[in-house]
């Protein structure tokens, strides 16, 4: 099972292992990490699963869809290496991935 | 509890579902404001839903005429996601005729990208998580001071003495509006909507021009003064200053006005009403609310999916395509109804019922979803929270003392009375 780690904006760290296959959308709302509100579900339309992936990892995670860079230009505070949470499905690969959290989901 | 206007009420809502199942499917016209007025357009969606999901919807209304009504969450979420397919260009309400001879308004909501995401990227910020912190305390401030001031032991209108007025503030508050001035905004908002074609009672379209045209010189003067100021955090600095709004016309100025005073009053304030009715119709609910008060934080979303204060967004078709089977033609426009895709078994559980810890309260549909999302449904939250963590804290009990009276509209779901008494 998948580590990953999301970052508080306040700092502290949030581990979770989850099955392959699972979003990290997902692997934060089914364990309570704070920080990630998913309101839509996982359908790339809300936004509100807003993360910046660790510079380590980003290249691994993938490139996100142009649906999902139209819905990255809506957040507040985006970056090189934000993304959406919904959009990147855990694999063995991304064992250990490394997230930060914004200061609040909008 | 039965009383005998909920026996009255029953009586009319089998009526009205007996009438909208007699009806041939093709004469089902949700955006007839008849069934707002009434709170029955509910029975036409659930037929719909069931019948129909994507209908071909006729209204007699000029400017509105024919229109497709998509009623199932699904769909809702499949058309609000693809803005390549469905632009909001030609406006988010289904009339297409303006209501006065201006010129259209241009505002970011009828935008497609990328002019869309440029300027709501300018007012973004200040409605952004970070920024509600600078505003917090002043929410909780104003609406202390409005709820200790309301009467006691007699009736008086919730719409007009809560709802309006702490929205009103809040406006007042973004824009550094003049606060003994605030109710010009109320004024404003409701001049912007109204519609003659839509509304009879609506003031004619020269009165109406002229007041918006009042509107559109104040506004003019507090631009021009903060444009020789240095920029601060209120929203009219921050168009006047900000690069991808600074050289807006006229046009775009009130549009985008226009959008953040509607945006910001008929919505919040609909559902400060609609909660309140909401909770005085289910007794148990309050219960459990008095009971744990820290249920406000899963009352907030259910509150805003019930009332839905917005009970649609237009789209237009900029390609032929299909839609829940059916071919949807280029140039055909669409009513994504939240109204009833809040109310979707097959997307939320018991949706028929108001639950104050309903589980994932905040998938409802109500801010719209995909690039148009509301930008302000945080700060909407807000104001919804502090109000109801300051009832709980100071009123054992509200009572509705009378029918609430609701709006002639389609489009803006909402209240313009609701009786209520405090006892001392």
């Amino acid at each position: 099972m998948p580590k990953v780690t999301f970052i508080a904006f306040t700092g502290g760290a949030h581990s979770v292992e989850v099955p392959v296959g699972t979003t990290l959308m997902r692997a934060a709302t089914d364990n309570r990490v704070p920080g990630i509100d998913g309101d839509c579900g996982g359908n790339c339309a809300c936004a509100t699963c807003h993360v910046y992936v660790d510079p380590d990892w980003f290249e691994r995670v993938g490139t996100p869809s142009a649906t999902e860079e139209d819905m990255l230009n809506i957040v507040s505070e985006p970056r090189d290496n934000s993304r959406l949470a919904c959009q990147i499905t855990l694999t063995d690969a991304l064992n250990g991935l490394v997230v930060g959290l914004p200061e609040a989901q909008h | 509890m039965t009383t005998i206007a909920s026996v009255e009420s029953a009586a009319i809502g089998a009526a009205a579902r007996a009438r909208a199942a007699a009806l041939p499917l093709e004469e089902l016209n949700p955006a007839d404001p008849q069934g707002f007025v009434d709170d029955t357009v509910g029975y036409v969606f659930e037929r719909l839903r069931r019948e129909d999901p994507v209908h071909r919807s006729h209204s007699p209304i000029p400017g509105i005429d024919t229109y497709w009504s998509v009623t199932r969450y699904r769909d809702i979420m499949q058309v609000d996601t693809s803005h390549g397919v469905y632009s909001s260009q030609d406006g988010i309400t289904l009339m297409d005729f303006p209501p006065g001879d201006e010129q259209k308004l241009q505002m970011f909501i009828a935008m497609d990208p990328p002019k869309h995401d440029e300027q709501r990227k300018a007012v973004g910020p200040i409605v952004a998580p970070s920024n509600l912190n600078n505003w917090h305390g002043l929410i909780r401030e104003r609406t202390v001071k409005v709820l200790d001031g309301l009467p006691r032991d007699e009736t008086f209108n919730w719409v007009d003495k809560v709802s309006i007025e702490l929205t009103t503030c809040m406006l007042a508050t973004l824009f550094d509006f003049p606060l003994q001035d605030r109710r010009l905004l109320t004024h404003w908002s409701d001049m912007a909507t109204s519609n003659k074609l839509t509304n009879p009672d609506a003031p004619e379209p020269e009165v109406r021009m002229a007041e918006l045209r009042k509107m559109l010189e104040y506004f003019t003067r507090l631009w021009n003064e903060r444009i020789n100021a240095p920029p601060r955090t209120d929203l009219i600095s921050m168009l006047a200053h900000g690069p991808a709004t600074r050289n807006m016309g006229p046009a775009e100025y009130m549009g985008n006005l226009a959008l953040l005073i509607v945006g910001g009053n008929d919505t919040t304030r609909n559902s400060m009403t609609g909660g309140l009715l909401a909770l005085h119709e289910n007794p148990q609910e309050m219960s459990k609310l008095r009971a744990n008060p820290a249920l406000v934080e899963s009352l907030v979303p259910e509150i805003i999916r019930w009332q839905t204060p917005l009970a649609y967004m237009r789209r237009s078709a900029l390609v032929d395509t299909e839609l829940g089977g059916k071919q949807i033609r280029k140039g055909d426009k669409l009513a994504m109804w939240y109204l009833s895709g809040n109310r979707d078994e097959s997307a939320i559980p018991e949706p028929n019922r108001f639950i104050v810890d309903r589980e994932r309260p905040r998938q409802h549909l109500s801010f719209g979803f995909g690039i148009h999302r509301c930008v302000g449904n945080r700060l909407a939250e807000l104001q919804l929270k502090i109000l109801w963590e300051e009832i709980l804290r100071r009123f054992k009990v509200i009572e509705v003392v009378g029918k609430p009276t609701r709006i002639r509209s389609s489009f803006v779901r909402g209240f313009s009375d609701l009786p209520v008494r405090i006892p001392s």
